[in-house]
């Protein structure tokens, strides 16, 4: 048998999930969409940033008490994409960070447009860039920028 | 209360998984073949069942299936099933039957569309046909074979078939 040459395809498997999201995440993404970060205080007074109904620490359900935080925020750890793929939040280089939004108690994994690598550090100052249509989701909150580059 | 308004209750949340498929040699040469509306299987050295479509290897012994063979594009129904519920991405008219065909010369059945026949008069051993797309359409897929339809023959007794399962 002569060989011919392995035939290759592309073959995409999808589901099209669609994902209830609950009261407060709700919430979270309802004033995103309004371009408001919003978090939710614990029964402790600690504020939670992406809000959860649970206090990560006890357990107990978290309160009815929200405040607005940022748009400002704080680097507490990142790491660098140099190579985004198709389905990564920025099509250039980027950052994956934690931000800690002013007023908030913890931190969030977002993306930081900050340009290069070089211009990275862990405890950087960044601001929210909000997208510019809106739909109800965690992109809505399209990225953070360096404060110091506006 | 304007939708824009309205609290979000849900995200979209697809997983997409983008591949790239090679079928492997076995299975390209099958293609190949089926561009040219012959089915060719492959022959296990040890136990000598046919395989259609071919993997390259036999699913019992775990040896290499080197020799090619032509089969038919005719075979028998060994088991089938009649589908009446409507799902996503499928566009056949309801009820359709999927029908498992040992084609003549083939020792694994493969599944695939039985037309033009009433579904209530589906049975097992009935003989069928594929019946090919048009020369302009063929491609290297198993989609070739458009359908199977039903041949005016006498039907194949269960105990002809039925290690074929």
């Amino acid at each position: 048998m002569s060989e011919p040459q392995p035939l290759s395809a592309g073959h995409v498997l999808e589901y099209t999930y669609k994902r209830s999201v609950g009261p407060v995440l709700g919430r979270f993404f309802t004033s995103l969409r309004d371009g408001k970060i919003e978090g939710v205080k614990t029964r402790a007074g600690r504020v939670l940033v992406p809000p959860m109904e649970h206090d990560p620490e006890t357990g107990e359900a978290t309160s009815d008490d929200w405040v607005e935080v940022g748009p400002g925020g704080t680097v507490t750890t990142w790491a660098w994409v140099a190579e985004p793929r198709d389905q990564h939040p920025l099509d250039r280089p980027f950052a994956f960070a934690l931000v800690r939004l002013d007023g908030a108690d913890t931190a969030m994994l977002h993306a930081v447009d900050a340009g290069s690598e070089s211009a990275m550090r862990t405890g950087m100052r960044v601001r929210a860039r909000f997208a510019d249509a809106p739909t109800g989701g965690i992109k809505d909150l399209a990225c953070f920028t360096p404060e110091d580059a506006e | 209360m304007s939708e824009e308004q309205k609290t979000v209750k849900a995200i979209d949340g697809p997983t997409r998984l983008e591949y790239r498929y090679s079928p492997g040699r076995a299975s390209t040469r099958f293609l190949r073949g089926m561009e040219q509306k012959k089915i060719l299987g492959q022959k296990c050295v040890g136990c000598g069942r046919v395989y259609v479509p071919p993997r390259g290897a036999c699913a019992r012994c775990g040896l290499p299936t080197e020799e090619e063979v032509e089969v038919q594009d005719t075979g028998t129904i060994v088991t089938f099933t009649i589908v009446r519920v409507p799902s996503q991405n499928i566009e056949i008219e309801l009820p359709y039957c999927a029908a498992s065909i040992l084609l003549d010369g083939a020792d694994i059945p493969f599944t695939a569309l039985l037309r033009d026949v009433p579904v209530e008069t589906v049975r097992l051993g009935m003989r069928v046909q594929g019946v090919w797309k048009p020369d302009a359409e063929l491609g290297p897929s198993f989609d070739n074979i458009d359908h199977f339809t039903a041949l005016d023959e006498p039907d194949v007794p269960f105990e002809k078939f039925q290690e074929h399962l």
